[in-house]
């Protein structure tokens, strides 16, 4: 039954990626201008843009070009950046490691973090430390991610603390395992950017919980307070957090362009960037599924998990 | 008769190795100071029940709650004692600390939820959930003793004790199985006293005896006392051995079941008593005009005067303390004993009306998916009558309702309203025919809706069928209002300034106005307290008179049948069983069906208890 409904969910999941995908393909082909233009330049006559489309197979119906396309990318081969000529691949797998060790050091930091201090919070709602920390919370999550970066470089990288490097700029030819230490701001901005949001989420759903029927039944069998929290009220609390996180998740693979472009951190934002600028077609379309995959996986493993947690939903 | 102040009584037991629990002068308090209940002061002995019974905000929840020292919603056990009894001697449970208190839930004090639904843990097995009953408290019994425990438990409450049950989520059993889990969780300690709040409320009557007799059976055998807090007087008097009736937060009568059901001396009883429809004879219901006061608000005198026919000044000058009136039974009212509501007169059964045939239905199907809800329905409604549908839950009694004013869509042959066919799908009726048939739905607390004023909901359906001044349509608000006994100044008020009954005229109200034909009526009395619900029956039947209405009733109270319908359609899985004449199909069933939902009804009927339990007085 469990794999029955993960089975549904994968081949959803894939119909999902497959729109995405359409999405991306139609709008960086309808949208004016074309690669083999971008490639010569405005000053390239007709004939040479006709003969480099023939080239590029972009003469082809569209969608041949599509299939071609997607072909391609299931097999990793996403064509050649227009810039470089290098395969897209090539020019993102590196990046895509970076930015996955980054996504893997902030959740395990900032999920354990968000749920021991939205515990915290509901196990003392209405009292001093559930007020102080809910106010510094907010403060936080009121200021963009951008400000946090900076005044964490200004305050760890300046003549106030110089601890930290100021940008996570790879020296050539040494890999992220040898510089960990660029790792803490932008591990920290991130930290700081999705904890408001889950520690907050976690904190209502237990309170929520909290005051369940079962709980109260749980407590009147004489059950030990702490069992009642773990056993009761965490667990059943556990399904809006692991949805949240899967979000966060997918936030941070694809959305801290911003935080990757203050440190000039080498993931995939600011490939992403650098591609925009630079009208790289291949490549944006390359990092853009790349992001959109990462959306669907994180919450296709957060549904198997409400699964896994919800019986109710095992059938 | 000796006038002993309440405080005194407490530890009145015969045998003191033989109490259970006794509770003196408990209060609990809101956080603004008000007390919800103060003054109540009771014992439950080894193996006895005491069922505790009031209307809503008697009261009564607070204290069956405080008997594990718990209190909800920011309220406060503010003072008493509440003595049980433990294998290690009598503890105060509102002197224990943290940790006593914890030891104390479960193992001394065991608590059977209302609705098991909400109170069993969605995520665990259900052995998991009884296991852990059993850990709290003996945390070091061997893996091969939780199994032996489990087993009995589910045994002693009728449920299999295979690997494959017990390994069930709470989803996966139905509501009665799922009370009876609850049942077991607080049985399987063997704790002195079990808490009952309200356990059997929306289970249907089948579902309830057995419960009930399971409860009472564990209870003889394991020498448990219980406290059975419900507003159904007649689960008191198939489960208890005494009484105690709550008003507005005091115990106003204490006693023995037969004694109080026989002779009840307090006013409010009396009435409450007068307020429940019988099952054998058609008796005259008394409703109680006004409201219990809130706490806060409350008189300085005996707090039911302003609603007692007896009182005077005297009652009205200063508390009123319970005291023993004869031995045994304590009455909280200085004219104790003084008939203040008289039994209720029995009345002739309403005939079946020689009249035209309103709204007929022929073979009537419907199904919801592969699930067949009616299967054929072939009956016919006369003007003016009241048709009571009965039958248990999943008859398809409900859908029936639906279908005849097309919420639900129905396929064969169909229905016709004064001979003319109607459309499956109310959107498809004629405005003429829509306005001829109006439906009263089952809870008035969220068929209101709450950001609406009572204006407001009026003149919706004013907007609807008709068109007029302002002045034509506030004068047919203040006109329909009068109808349903309500006062003109109710127009500005929203739903929650209003009481259950108060909502539910209104309701009635909404309906009325856009002068309807037939009336269909979807259990509307089932979230209602008793005494409330006599009032509303009374307002429908009287309606049906004035204004030639014709209902249709929707239930699955008997008793309730016979006082307000004219013939009864019996309904099972979705097939017409029976229909007739009201008295004939309650005192001469034919149908098999028919005989057992009379049978079952029986069994939970209070003057049939109440005769039958005088018979055979169980020992003292």
């Amino acid at each position: 039954m469990l794999w029955k409904t993960v089975f549904k969910r994968v081949v959803l999941g894939l119909c999902t990626i497959l729109a995405v995908s359409v999405v991306i393909f139609a709008a960086t082909n309808i949208i004016p201008g074309d690669a083999a233009r971008a490639i010569l330049g405005r000053a390239a006559t007709d004939e040479a843009v006709a003969q480099l489309q023939a080239e590029m197979g972009l003469d082809r119906p569209l969608a041949v070009q599509f299939g071609s396309w997607l072909w391609g990318f299931v097999h990793l081969d996403m064509g050649k950046s227009l810039l470089s000529g290098s395969s897209v691949w090539e020019l993102i797998q590196p990046r895509l490691a970076n930015s996955l060790i980054l996504l893997l050091v902030t959740s395990c930091i900032a999920i354990p973090l968000s749920v021991i201090l939205g515990v915290l919070m509901a196990l003392r709602a209405g009292r001093a430390f559930d007020t102080v920390a809910n106010s510094i919370i907010i403060m936080m999550a009121g200021i963009p991610e951008f400000v946090v970066g900076i005044i964490l470089i200004l305050v760890f990288s300046t003549h106030l603390l110089p601890i930290l490097p100021p940008t996570s700029m790879l020296p050539v030819g040494e890999t992220l395992a040898q510089n960990l230490s660029i790792l803490v701001l932008p591990v920290t901005t991130l930290v700081a950017a999705i904890l408001p949001y889950l520690s907050r989420l976690v904190r209502g759903t237990l309170l929520d919980a909290l005051s369940s029927e079962y709980v109260v039944t749980a407590r009147l069998k004489g059950v030990r307070e702490r069992d009642v929290i773990i056993r009761h009220a965490l667990r059943n609390s556990l399904v809006p957090a692991i949805q949240a996180s899967a979000l966060s998740l997918g936030y941070i693979l694809g959305g801290a362009v911003v935080v990757e472009f203050v440190f000039q951190y080498p993931g995939l934002g600011t490939a992403l960037r650098d591609a925009i600028a630079s009208r790289d077609l291949f490549v944006i379309q390359g990092v853009v599924l790349i992001f959109a995959t990462g959306y669907v996986v994180f919450n296709l493993v957060a549904d198997v998990l409400t699964i896994l947690v919800t019986p109710r939903l095992r059938g | 008769m000796s006038m002993q102040p309440s405080q005194d009584i407490a530890p009145a037991v015969s045998n003191e190795s033989d109490c259970a629990l006794r509770v003196c002068g408990l209060r609990v308090e809101l956080p603004d100071g008000g007390d919800i209940v103060a003054d109540v002061s009771f014992d439950i002995r080894r193996g006895e029940v005491l069922g505790l019974v009031g209307e809503s905000g008697s009261g009564k929840t607070t204290v069956a709650m405080a008997l594990l020292g718990f209190a909800r919603g920011g309220a406060r056990i503010t003072g008493g004692e509440i003595w049980v009894t433990t294998p290690a001697g009598e503890v105060d449970i509102l002197a224990a600390d943290a940790e006593t208190l914890r030891q104390l839930r479960g193992a001394a004090v065991a608590y059977v939820p209302q609705d098991p639904a909400a109170a069993l843990n969605p995520a665990m097995r259900i052995r998991d959930q009884l296991a852990e009953a059993l850990l709290a408290h003996l945390p070091n019994l061997p893996r091969a003793e939780i199994e032996n425990r489990i087993a009995d438990a589910m045994a002693e409450v009728g449920l299999p004790r295979t690997d494959a049950f017990l390994r069930r989520y709470p989803h996966q059993m139905s509501g009665g199985q799922q009370q009876r889990i609850g049942i077991a969780m607080a049985f399987i300690i063997r704790p002195a006293v079990i808490v009952l709040d309200e356990p059997t409320t929306g289970l249907d009557v089948t579902t309830q005896n057995r419960i009930l007799e399971v409860v009472r059976h564990l209870c003889d055998l394991h020498r448990i006392g219980a406290l059975h807090v419900t507003h159904d007087l007649s689960v008191i008097s198939a489960l208890a051995d005494r009484i105690m009736v709550m008003y507005s937060g005091r115990s106003i009568e204490v006693g023995r079941v037969v004694e109080v059901f026989d002779d009840p001396r307090h006013p409010y009883t009396q009435a409450l008593l007068n307020a429940v429809p019988e099952l054998q004879r058609r008796n005259a219901l008394v409703s109680i005009a006004g409201h219990p006061a809130r706490p806060n608000q409350r008189p300085a005198g005996c707090f039911f005067a302003p609603r007692c026919a007896l009182a005077d000044d005297q009652c009205r000058a200063a508390p009123v303390a319970l005291v023993e009136d004869a031995p045994g039974h304590f009455v909280r009212c200085l004219k104790s004993g003084a008939t203040a509501t008289p039994y209720g007169k029995t009345l002739p059964d309403h005939s079946t009306l020689a009249a035209p045939t309103i709204l007929a239905a022929e073979g009537l199907k419907v199904s919801y998916g592969p699930l067949n809800v009616l299967n054929g329905v072939t009956f016919e409604v006369r003007q003016g009558e009241c048709l009571a549908i009965v039958g248990e839950s999943g008859s398809g009694k409900s859908t029936l309702s639906r279908t005849i004013v097309g919420m639900v869509e129905f396929a064969g042959k169909g229905l016709t309203l004064k001979s003319e066919p109607l459309a499956p799908l109310a959107r498809h009726r004629s405005q003429a025919q829509r306005q001829k048939i109006q439906y009263i739905f089952q809870s008035p607390f969220n068929s209101l809706n709450p950001r609406q004023s009572v204006e407001a909901i009026l003149g919706l359906v004013y907007d609807t069928f008709f068109t007029g001044t302002a002045q034509d349509r506030r004068a047919a608000f203040v006109r329909v209002l009068e109808q349903v006994g309500l006062q003109e100044g109710s127009l500005d008020l929203f739903p929650d300034e209003l009481s259950g009954g108060e909502r539910q005229r209104v309701s009635i109200a909404r309906a009325l106005l856009s002068d309807p034909e037939i009336l269909v009526c979807d259990e509307v009395t089932s979230a209602l307290d008793v005494s409330v619900q006599a009032a509303i029956i009374t307002l429908l039947g009287r309606l049906q008179q004035e204004r030639g209405l014709t209902i249709l009733f929707v239930t699955h109270d008997l008793a309730l049948v016979r006082n307000i319908a004219n013939r009864v359609l019996v309904l099972d899985h979705g097939i017409v069983a029976e229909i007739g004449d009201v008295g004939q199909i309650i005192d001469h069933p034919v149908h098999p069906y028919t005989r057992q939902l009379i049978q079952n009804a029986l069994e939970a009927d209070l003057a049939h208890r109440a005769m039958t339990s005088t018979n055979a007085q169980p020992a003292a």
